[in-house]
């Protein structure tokens, strides 16, 4: 794809000596919203580490902005735009809220997203920003985990697994201010273990099975048995 | 009144002590780094300070302007070019690597400066004291006690109220997360030794201008380190002046009993510490 921001080309990727990813080759173009389905151990998890440089790989085998970025460090692929939030929020537990948010801002990317866009975004947490992140409910730090990198201003935003272990009505709540964040410029890539959240939320997706991809296209083009395929590796 | 005094003699003791323990407790809150040089570093400042008052003639007090920015510099480069290629998840590589460091050190100012005792000549400060009801306090150690103090407070509000100290914490909360958000561990962790070495350079010039030192000092001066910050309880600095001031008390309370039992009644009363509170005094709270 010509436009593409962010593709992976040809990637493996390993845990030690367990291979996680087999030429995982995928795409995304700018502005858009793209979903990574799959299985517990796809490989889901292990591609956006790879991809965010805390997994290190070949030079070319991750392309951002037309650059090879597939051996960075994990801070300098930061400082390039591309922001992960991490699988179980992860946030600092020294920190408070607002102490979190400006360290999302340590990279020094202006843009819309500051602490007073990202308190609109999110109201409560301006409530409670002197408050010990991990003081919070799920959600909330969800919030907190997603705002902090924000503050980055990333142009491409990956999301692993936000609505893990988290209420329906506060994974609704989080999934509608999505199109606020995309709206501001960012492209996204989103995890989910919830097939029908991340197909309505995207516009194209990818499955994983295994660490190979399986199936991809727009997600108004797939059936939903052939993805249920692709994800269990059985026919429904 | 020789009890009383020697219990005031003690607190101020503790500051020199704390002063010791600070920078050994602010890279192991870090970086979980034990820095076994830590004492030797010490030693290595109070010599850098002694070449500066023999080559430049200026007080030593004056020479920590040069001392404290040299040690960070020394910091900052140990850490990038050596420590940080042994941090991971073993423990083990730090210990060995700054315990040759320390061999290294010791041998080197063996070589430079000879096994000689120096001290550092502060002139009339020296003996100067002041008389606080019925005791005669010197100037010197009250100084050092408020040092302490001072940089207790500053390293405080280094780590709580600004950016770099918000970056520390982030780093040893979780250093690939912090890296994800645009921090470079390497730099933030060299940053963290460079502060512990300037505080390094602090306690070098007024532990040579309290007392003689030779090359083969530091290891003593570490142990009193690790003892301050253990009674005091890991991860508080507060902590680890009240942990300093205890460990000065027992070695001066011991001392009047008898002289030859002061450093052994301090390490017995850490020993007590341990044997009853095995986490400190002040141990940090955890979330």
């Amino acid at each position: 794809m010509s436009n593409a921001i962010l593709e992976t080309v040809s990637l493996d990727a390993f845990y030690g000596d367990f291979q996680a990813l087999f030429d995982v080759s995928l795409s995304v173009a700018e502005g858009e919203t793209l979903a990574i389905v799959g299985a517990n151990g796809a490989g889901k998890s292990t591609l956006l580490r790879s991809i965010a440089g805390l997994i290190k790989n070949d030079k070319s085998s991750v392309r951002f902005a037309g650059r090879e970025i597939g051996d960075l460090r994990a801070d300098s692929i930061a400082k390039r735009g591309l922001a992960l939030i991490p699988e179980g929020r992860q946030l600092f537990p020294s920190l408070s809220v607002e102490e979190n948010l400006k360290l999302g801002g340590t990279v020094g990317r202006s843009g819309y997203w500051r602490l007073g866009t990202v308190y609109k975004l999110f109201p409560i947490l301006g409530e409670r920003r002197d408050q010990p992140s991990t003081s919070l409910s799920g959600g909330q730090q969800q919030m907190v985990a997603i705002g902090r990198a924000l503050m980055s201003n990333p142009e491409v935003l990956m999301f692993d697994e936000i609505s893990l272990g988290l209420a329906p009505v506060i994974i609704n709540s989080i999934y509608e201010q999505l199109p606020k964040i995309v709206a501001q410029g960012a492209t996204a890539i989103i995890i989910e273990q919830d097939i029908g959240r991340a197909l309505s939320a995207a516009s194209r997706v990818y499955c994983l099975q295994e660490g190979r991809v399986k199936l991809e296209g727009k997600t108004d083009e797939l059936s939903r048995d052939q993805i249920t395929e692709a994800y269990f590796g059985v026919a429904a | 009144m020789d009890w009383l005094n020697a219990i005031v003699q003690g607190v101020l003791l503790g500051g020199l002590y704390a002063l010791f323990a600070a920078g050994l407790s602010l890279i192991f809150g870090v970086m979980r780094l034990v820095n076994i040089a830590h004492g030797d570093l010490i030693v290595l400042a109070a010599y850098l300070a002694l070449s500066t008052t023999i080559l430049l003639g200026v007080h030593p007090l004056l020479a920590m302007l040069i001392v404290i920015p040299l040690m960070a510099l020394i910091g900052y480069m140990l850490q990038r070019c050596v420590l940080n290629h042994t941090l991971g998840g073993d423990i083990l590589p730090p210990l060995l690597v700054t315990f040759g460091l320390s061999v290294i050190i010791q041998n080197a100012l063996l070589e430079g400066y000879s096994a000689d005792p120096q001290k550092l000549n502060v002139g009339d400060l020296e003996t100067a004291s002041v008389a606080v009801g019925g005791l005669s306090v010197g100037v010197l150690p009250l100084a050092t006690f408020i040092v302490a103090i001072v940089v207790i407070v500053l390293l405080q509000w280094v780590f709580y109220h600004t950016a770099i100290g918000r970056q520390f914490r982030a780093v040893s909360d979780n250093a690939d997360i912090a890296q994800l958000m645009g921090l470079n561990k390497g730099h933030i962790f060299g940053l963290a030794l460079a502060l512990s070495l300037a505080v390094c350079g602090i306690a070098g010039v007024l532990l040579g201008a309290r007392t003689s030192f030779d090359p083969a000092i530091g290891s003593g001066r570490l142990i009193f380190a690790f003892e301050a910050v253990i009674i005091g309880g890991l991860g508080n600095l507060w902590g680890t002046l009240a942990g300093g001031v205890v460990l000065g008390v027992a070695q001066t309370l011991g001392g009047k009993i008898n002289p030859g039992w002061q450093v052994l009644a301090g390490h017995v009363v850490f020993l007590l510490v341990l044997a009853i509170r095995p986490r400190g005094f002040f141990p940090r709270v955890e979330h």
